[in-house]
C-alpha cells in the first residue's frame, strides 16, 4: 500500500494550527540580551566617527559595538567559486570607513530587552560625510566580474537571419518577504562550550562552518538548530552580519543574544533580488526558427556580494534559452555593484528574470512574423528524442544537460487543460465588445536537485517508530512529511510513525540544507537509501532468527509478515527492543534535473486606470515523480502568487539620493486573496529524472518561474498590442502612460 | 508601569506593562501566549490577528494598557489542550498552511466569520480572507478550508 | 519597531480629557482612539508623543444619533458601525457604501470615524465625505467648544484646524434629501489599501435635470474638497454619458495634484477624471 503519490496530511501541521510553532522570536534563554542593529541612514558616504557614548549611558544596555570591536573578523565569504573579481567587494559585519546602503549595519547595540535596546539604538549618533550614491546598475562603474556564456556560431546566424528581433527588458528589484522577519539567538551552552545558533535554517551545515572559520572557532565546536521558520523564499539562512554579531555577542558578553529584526529593517537589509536589464537580440528565419541569440545584461547586485557570489547572473544566463534549440548563443553578464540593499538569491533565482526575457522575446517573434504565439514556440522547442540535451555551457560550474523531458506533451497538455483555443476565442469576442481581456503563456524550464550528494541516517527506536535524520532544513515547505513518505514506502510502516529531523547539525555530521529545490530528489533518495538498508538489516535479523527465507518476509504496517502464510513474524516495536537498527543512506549526483512546465494565464486590463487584474491562472508542470501531490500544488500556488506580486505589485524603490521607498508593507505591496485568484494545477509525470531511484525532480520554484513572463504576454494581448511589456513589474503609472503614448501617436 | 488585567481565553492575567508595550507583545511575553505571531508592528499584515470582546482586531494597533477588564480570544484557546477546533482541522485537512506563520491570524478570522456571518457568500469569505498576508500558500486553501467548516455548519 | 516611552491617561469624562490635554500641551500629548493611524506612527517613531490620552473609556463618545435633521457622530464611532445604515434615509445609505472601501474588517472594528477626520490623510474615505457633505466639526478643549465648517476644517496635508489641546468631539453630516442619488468610486494598487483617487457625488433630479450637485474628488490633492467648476458644469443639466464625461474632463484640468517617485501629476489627473465621471454613472446609470 503505497503512500507516495498520495495527498496525505502534513506530519508539521499540529504545533502550527495550535499556536505552538518554535519560531526563533518564541525562544529565549534565561538571562538573554537583546541586540539591536543601527544602521547607515546614508546610500553612500564617508563614516567618520560613531558616538555611542549617550546609548551606553542608558541603564541596561551591555555593550555597544562598532567596527574596530570586530576588527578581527573578516567580511562575510561567498560560495566557492571558479569567478574571478568578487573578493573585495564582500560585506564587513559592521561598516568601517565608508556605509553603502541604507540600512548597513553600523553599529550593535546590546540590552535587557528589546524596547531599550531600541530605544538605545535611536540614542547612537554617526558621523557621515554623503557621497553620490550609484543607483543604476548599467551606470555604475562598479564591476566586479564580467560573466560571458557563448557557444555555437552566432555571428553566422545573425547574418544569415531573414529578421532581427531586438528587445530592451527589464525587471524590478523585488524579493522574497518573508512574513517571519529575521532573527537568531545565540548562546554559548554553559555545560559543553559549544555556541549554538538557534533559528538557523536553508543551509545548517555549510553556514555552520562559515561561523566556525569567521569567528576561528572548531567547527566541531558550533552547531546550529532549526525550530520552526515563517518562510524562506531563498533570502532566510543565508548568513548576513547580524547572525555573526549575535554569535560574537553571545561569546564575548557571556549571555545569550537574541536578535529579532523589524519590518522596516526587513525592507532594508533582507536580501533583495531580481533588478536586471537586458539587451537581447534574436536571430530568426521567415520560419520562425530561433538561428542564434544575443544578451546584454546588467545585473544590479547591490552595495555588496553577498554568499552567492555570483551565482544569480549566472543563472540568469545559462538558463536564458530555457526548452529552445537555440543553436547559437551568447550572454554577457554585467555584474555590477550600486548603493542599494545588497541581492542574492530568491525563489527562480535568475530564473524568473530569464523566463522574462526569453519568453518576451518569443511573443516579440510571434508579433514581427506574424506567427501563433504558441506556433512559435512549438517549433523551436527541444524534441524529447534529443534528451539527454547537452547545452555547450556550464551553468553554475556544471555542465548544463537537460536530462529529460517532453516539452512538446505538457504544453498540448496545458493548452487541453486550459481550453487555451476557447479561451483565445472567448477573450476575442470579449474584445470586440469592449472589454480589455487577453490571455497570455509562457514555458520555462526549471533546475532541482542541486548536488553533489546528500546524506541521511535512519533509526529504529524503542517504540517501534522511525527516526530519520537528514541534513535538510525546513522553510514550511513539508520537508517532514515528504521525508516520511518516502521512508515510508521503503520500509512498510505507517507514515505517521516516522519522525525527521532536520536543520541540525548536532545531529548528522555532513548536510547540505534545503534550497535550490533540492530536497525532494538529494534528501528524498539519501533518505530512501537509508531506509531500504534500515530495512535490509531488520530482514536480516529476522531471517537469522527465525530461520526464515528473506523471500518470504516483508515489512506492512510496522509488523514483520511472513507471505507464505501471511502470518505475523513479529513487530518493529518488538524487535526494537532486543537490538539497535541503524544504518545510513547516501545519495549522490553531479548532475541536476530540470523539471519543466506552462503558465497559462487571462488578465483583464482597466484602460483607464492602468489597473490589471488577473482573472484566471493555470500551471502545468512535469515533476517526473510527484510524492505527494497536494504539497506539490500548495507550492506551486504559493510560488504563483508571490509571482503576481513580481509581475505587478511589488518593487523596492529608491529616490534619487539612494533613500529606500518601499520600507512598510503599504509601500511594499504583497498581494493579498483579491489579487490571487484560484490557481489551477495539473502534475505531469512524463518525465522521471533518470539519474534518481525515485524518478523525482522539484517542485519549489515552479510556481514562481514564468509569472512575469505569462502576466506580460496577457497584458499585451489584452490590450491588442497597443503596447508591449518591457518592465516588470507592469504598474498602472506605467501602463496609463504607454496607453497615452500610443493615443498620442495614433 | 501599569498593572492591566486581562482575560486571555478565559483565564485571567494580571500584568504589569509598559504603557508602549502593545497586546501582542503583553499576549506573548506576559501571559504566555507566542501563538500570536508578529508580522509588521505597523497593522498591515494582520498575522497578529487576535479576537477581542468577539472582534478581529490586530493586536499589533492595541497598546495593553488599554485593555482593562477585555476578553481576548487566541489561537491557543481555541480548543482545549489535546483536542482540535473544527478550523484548525479544516486547515490540516485542506493543507491551508505551509510556514505556519500567519496562521493564527487566519485561524482566528475564519472562526470569527462561521461564528459570526456563518452565512458568509464566497465574495464575503474573500473579502475577509484578503484582510491578512501570507507569502506560502497563494490563499486558495485557506478559503476552501473556511469555506468547508462554513458549509459543515449549515 | 516598539513605540518610544510614554504615559498614558484613560480619562472617564470630557472634563477629565480636556484637563489632561491642556496640561500636557506643550509636551507633546496625543488623543487615542482607534489607534490604527497613531500606533503605526508611533511605530516607526515618526511620533513620539510624551502622553496619551485614551477617550475610549468615555461613555458618552460611543454615541450615534440623528438630531435636527443631522447625524451626529461622537468621536469613538467605530468604522464598522456604519456597516448597517445608521439612519433611513440615502445618508445612511452612502455612508455603509463608502465603509467598505475603509482598509479592512479588523480595522473598522477599532478605527473610529473621528480619528480618521482629525488624521486628515488625503486618503481617507470619510474625510472625502465630509468634505463632499459639508460636515460640520465640533472640536473640545478646556476653553470650551467650537464649530468648524468644513471647507475651514482641511487646512493642507495631514493637516486640520484642531489645535493642539483640542480633541475632534462629534461631526455632523446633514441628512441628504430623499431621491438623493449618490455615486462613489475609488482606485487603489491592492484591496483596502490606500485611494489612489477617489470621487464621491450626489445630487437629485428633478423634472429631469441635476440639483443641487455635490462632487468631492479625494486622495489627487493635499486635501478633500468639492470640486465647485464640476458641479456648476452639472447644475440644471440633463443626466447624460456625455455630460458626465465632460464634467469628469472639467474637474481634472483645475487640480493640484499630490506628486511622488510612483504616480506623476498626469497620472492623478487622469484617475481623477475617471473616479469622477465613474462616480456619477454609479449615482445614477445613463446612456
Amino acid at each position: 500500500m503505497t503512500v507516495i503519490g498520495k495527498r496525505v496530511q502534513r506530519l508539521e501541521d499540529g504545533p502550527l494550527v495550535t499556536g505552538q510553532g518554535r519560531y526563533v522570536a518564541n525562544l529565549s534563554f534565561a538571562d538573554q540580551l537583546h541586540m539591536r542593529v543601527v544602521r547607515a541612514g546614508y546610500a553612500h558616504g564617508e563614516l567618520k566617527a560613531v558616538d555611542a557614548s549617550i546609548a551606553l549611558a542608558l541603564p541596561g544596555v551591555v555593550a555597544v559595538w562598532t567596527a574596530t570591536d570586530v576588527h578581527d573578523v573578516p567580511p562575510i565569504e561567498f560560495r566557492p567559486t571558479r569567478v574571478q573579481g568578487l573578493e573585495p567587494y564582500r560585506q564587513p559585519i559592521l561598516a568601517s570607513q565608508v556605509v553603502r546602503y541604507v540600512g548597513e549595519p553600523v553599529a550593535v547595540v546590546f540590552a535587557e530587552n528589546s524596547r531599550l535596546a531600541e530605544d538605545a539604538a535611536e540614542l547612537v549618533t554617526m558621523d557621515v560625510s554623503a557621497l553620490p550614491p550609484r543607483l543604476d546598475a548599467e551606470a555604475s562603474d562598479v564591476e566586479p566580474t564580467v560573466l560571458r556564456k557563448e557557444y555555437g556560431d552566432l555571428d553566422r546566424a545573425f547574418k544569415s537571419a531573414d529578421a532581427l528581433v531586438s528587445l530592451e527588458l527589464s525587471v524590478g528589484r523585488h524579493s522574497g518577504v518573508p512574513l517571519e522577519c529575521r532573527g537568531a539567538l545565540a548562546r554559548v551552552n554553559p555545560e559543553s562550550g559549544i555556541l549554538e545558533l538557534h533559528g538557523a535554517t536553508k543551509r545548517p551545515h555549510a553556514n555552520r562552518n562559515l561561523i566556525a572559520r569567521m569567528l576561528h572557532l572548531d567547527p566541531a565546536r558550533v552547531h546550529l538548530f532549526q525550530g520552526h521558520i515563517g518562510g524562506g523564499f531563498g533570502v532566510r539562512g543565508e548568513l548576513y552580519p547580524e547572525d555573526f554579531l549575535a554569535c560574537l555577542g553571545a561569546i564575548r558578553l557571556g549571555r545569550p543574544v537574541k536578535w529579532i529584526e523589524d519590518r522596516r529593517e526587513n525592507l532594508l537589509a533582507c536580501n533583495q533580488s531580481r533588478e536586471q536589464r537586458h539587451r537581447v537580440t534574436a536571430a530568426v528565419d521567415n520560419a520562425g526558427h530561433i538561428l542564434g541569440m544575443q544578451d546584454e545584461f546588467f545585473h544590479d547586485q547591490g552595495a555588496y556580494v553577498r554568499t552567492h557570489g555570483a551565482r544569480v547572473a549566472d543563472m540568469t544566463a545559462g538558463m536564458l534559452p530555457g526548452m529552445y534549440r537555440i543553436p547559437a548563443y551568447r550572454a554577457i553578464a554585467h555584474y555590477r555593484l550600486t548603493n542599494k540593499t545588497p541581492a542574492a538569491t530568491y525563489r527562480a533565482p535568475g530564473r524568473f528574470e530569464a523566463t522574462f526575457v526569453m519568453e518576451r522575446m518569443m511573443d516579440a517573434i510571434a508579433k514581427r512574423l506574424n506567427m501563433d504565439r504558441v506556433e512559435v514556440r512549438r517549433l523551436n522547442l527541444i524534441a524529447k528524442e534529443e534528451m539527454p540535451y547537452t547545452r555547450p555551457m556550464q551553468v553554475l560550474e556544471t555542465e548544463l544537460i537537460l536530462d529529460s523531458g517532453d516539452y512538446a506533451t505538457l504544453l498540448a497538455k496545458a493548452q487541453h487543460a486550459f481550453g487555451w483555443d476557447g479561451v483565445c476565442r472567448d477573450v476575442e469576442a470579449r474584445r470586440a465588445a469592449g472589454e480589455s481581456v487577453g490571455a497570455g503563456l509562457a514555458l520555462f524550464v526549471e533546475k532541482s536537485g542541486l548536488g553533489p550528494t546528500d546524506l541521511a541516517s535512519i533509526e529504529l527506536l524503542e517504540d517501534g517508530q522511525i527516526e530519520v535524520v537528514t541534513g535538510a532544513a525546513s522553510l514550511g515547505q513539508g520537508v517532514e512529511t515528504v521525508i516520511a513518505q518516502i521512508c515510508a514506502d521503503a520500509i512498510g510502516i505507517d507514515y505517521k510513525c516516522i519522525r525527521v529531523v532536520h536543520g541540525r547539525t548536532d545531529r548528522i555530521r555532513e548536510g547540505f540544507g534545503s534550497h535550490a529545490s533540492r530536497t525532494t530528489v538529494m534528501t528524498g533518495a539519501a533518505a530512501n537509501n537509508a531506509a531500504l538498508a534500515l530495512r535490509a538489516r531488520i530482514l536480516e535479523a529476522v531471517q537469522g532468527r527465525h530461520d526464515l527465507p528473506m523471500e518470504i518476509l516483508e515489512i506492512r504496517n510496522g509488523e514483520v509478515i511472513r507471505t507464505d502464510v501471511e502470518e505475523r513474524v513479529t513487530t518493529l516495536a518488538d524487535l526494537a527492543k532486543t537490538a539497535k537498527f541503524e544504518a545510513e543512506g547516501e545519495f549522490k549526483s553531479t548532475h541536476m534535473t530540470y523539471p519543466y512546465g506552462a503558465h497559462l494565464a487571462v488578465v483583464s486590463v482597466d484602460r483607464e486606470t492602468g489597473g490589471v487584474r488577473v482573472l484566471r491562472y493555470f500551471v502545468a508542470y512535469d515533476i517526473g515523480r510527484a510524492i505527494n501531490p497536494m504539497l506539490v500544488e500548495g507550492q506551486i500556488q504559493g510560488g504563483v502568487a508571490q509571482g503576481i506580486g513580481g509581475a505587478l505589485y511589488e518593487e523596492f524603490l529608491y529616490d534619487e539620493i539612494g533613500q529606500p521607498l518601499s520600507v512598510t508593507l503599504a509601500d511594499y505591496l504583497i498581494p493579498t486573496a483579491k489579487e490571487v485568484p484560484p490557481i489551477e494545477v495539473l502534475i505531469t509525470e512524463d518525465a522521471p529524472n533518470p539519474s534518481n531511484p525515485l524518478g523525482v525532480k522539484g517542485a519549489g520554484e515552479a510556481g514562481i518561474n514564468a509569472v512575469g513572463a505569462a502576466i506580460a504576454s496577457a497584458i499585451d494581448d489584452a490590450l491588442s498590442g497597443d503596447v508591449f511589456v518591457t518592465r516588470l513589474p507592469v504598474t498602472p503609472v506605467q501602463l496609463k502612460r504607454e496607453l497615452n503614448c500610443k493615443i498620442g501617436t495614433s | 508601569m501599569s498593572r492591566v488585567a486581562l482575560t486571555v481565553n478565559g483565564e485571567r492575567h494580571v500584568i504589569d506593562v509598559e504603557p508602549r508595550c502593545t497586546l501582542a507583545d503583553a499576549l506573548r511575553e506576559q501571559c504566555a501566549k507566542p501563538g500570536t505571531n508578529v508580522g509588521c508592528e505597523h497593522g498591515v499584515c494582520g498575522t497578529c490577528t487576535v479576537l477581542l470582546d468577539g472582534e478581529p482586531v490586530r493586536s499589533c494597533l492595541l497598546f495593553a494598557v488599554q485593555l482593562e477588564g477585555k476578553s481576548i480570544r487566541t489561537v491557543e484557546g481555541l480548543a482545549p489542550h489535546g483536542t482540535l477546533h473544527e478550523m484548525q482541522r479544516a486547515f490540516m485537512e485542506h493543507h491551508a498552511l505551509q510556514c505556519g506563520y500567519c496562521t493564527p491570524g487566519f485561524l482566528l478570522l475564519g472562526v470569527w466569520c462561521v461564528e459570526n456571518n456563518p452565512g458568509a457568500t464566497d465574495e464575503e469569505l474573500r473579502e475577509l480572507v484578503a484582510s491578512n498576508l501570507c507569502r506560502c500558500t497563494g490563499y486558495q486553501n485557506i478559503v476552501r478550508a473556511i469555506r468547508s467548516v462554513l458549509d459543515g455548519a449549515k | 519597531m516598539k513605540a518610544a516611552a510614554f504615559e498614558y491617561h484613560a480619562p472617564r469624562t470630557l472634563a477629565e480629557a480636556t484637563e489632561l490635554l491642556a496640561r500636557y500641551v506643550s509636551a507633546d500629548v496625543r488623543v487615542l482612539a482607534g489607534g490604527q493611524s497613531l500606533l503605526p506612527v508611533m511605530a516607526f517613531r515618526l511620533a513620539a508623543p510624551a502622553h496619551l490620552v485614551d477617550i475610549n473609556n468615555i461613555g458618552e463618545l460611543s454615541n450615534l444619533s440623528v438630531e435636527q435633521g443631522h447625524l451626529v457622530v461622537q468621536a469613538c464611532v467605530r468604522h464598522r458601525a456604519f456597516e448597517q445604515p445608521q439612519e433611513n434615509g440615502p445618508l445612511g445609505r452612502l455612508l455603509a457604501r463608502v465603509v467598505r472601501e475603509i482598509a479592512h474588517y479588523p480595522i473598522r472594528t477599532r478605527g473610529t470615524m473621528c480619528g480618521s477626520l482629525a488624521n486628515a490623510d488625503p486618503s481617507s474615505e470619510w474625510c472625502l465625505v465630509a468634505a463632499t457633505l459639508d460636515a460640520e466639526f465640533t472640536a473640545l478643549s478646556s476653553r470650551g467648544r467650537r464649530v468648524i465648517q468644513s471647507a475651514d476644517w482641511f487646512q493642507g496635508l495631514m493637516t486640520t484646524a484642531l489645535q493642539p489641546d483640542e480633541l475632534l468631539l462629534q461631526v455632523r453630516f446633514p441628512l441628504l434629501p430623499e431621491g438623493t442619488s449618490f455615486g462613489f468610486q475609488e482606485f487603489s494598487r491592492r484591496a483596502g489599501d490606500f485611494a489612489l483617487a477617489m470621487a464621491l457625488v450626489t445630487f437629485r433630479v428633478e423634472s429631469g435635470l441635476i440639483v443641487d450637485p455635490h462632487v468631492g474628488l479625494g486622495g489627487v490633492e493635499a486635501t478633500p474638497r468639492r470640486l465647485a467648476a464640476v458641479e456648476e458644469f452639472l447644475v440644471g443639466q440633463r443626466p447624460t454619458g456625455q455630460l458626465y464625461t465632460e464634467a469628469a474632463a472639467s474637474g481634472a484640468s483645475a487640480l493640484d495634484p499630490l506628486t511622488d517617485v510612483r504616480y506623476d501629476a498626469e497620472y492623478r489627473r487622469d484617475l481623477a477624471r475617471t473616479m469622477i465621471r465613474r462616480a456619477l454613472h454609479e449615482a445614477l446609470p445613463v446612456l
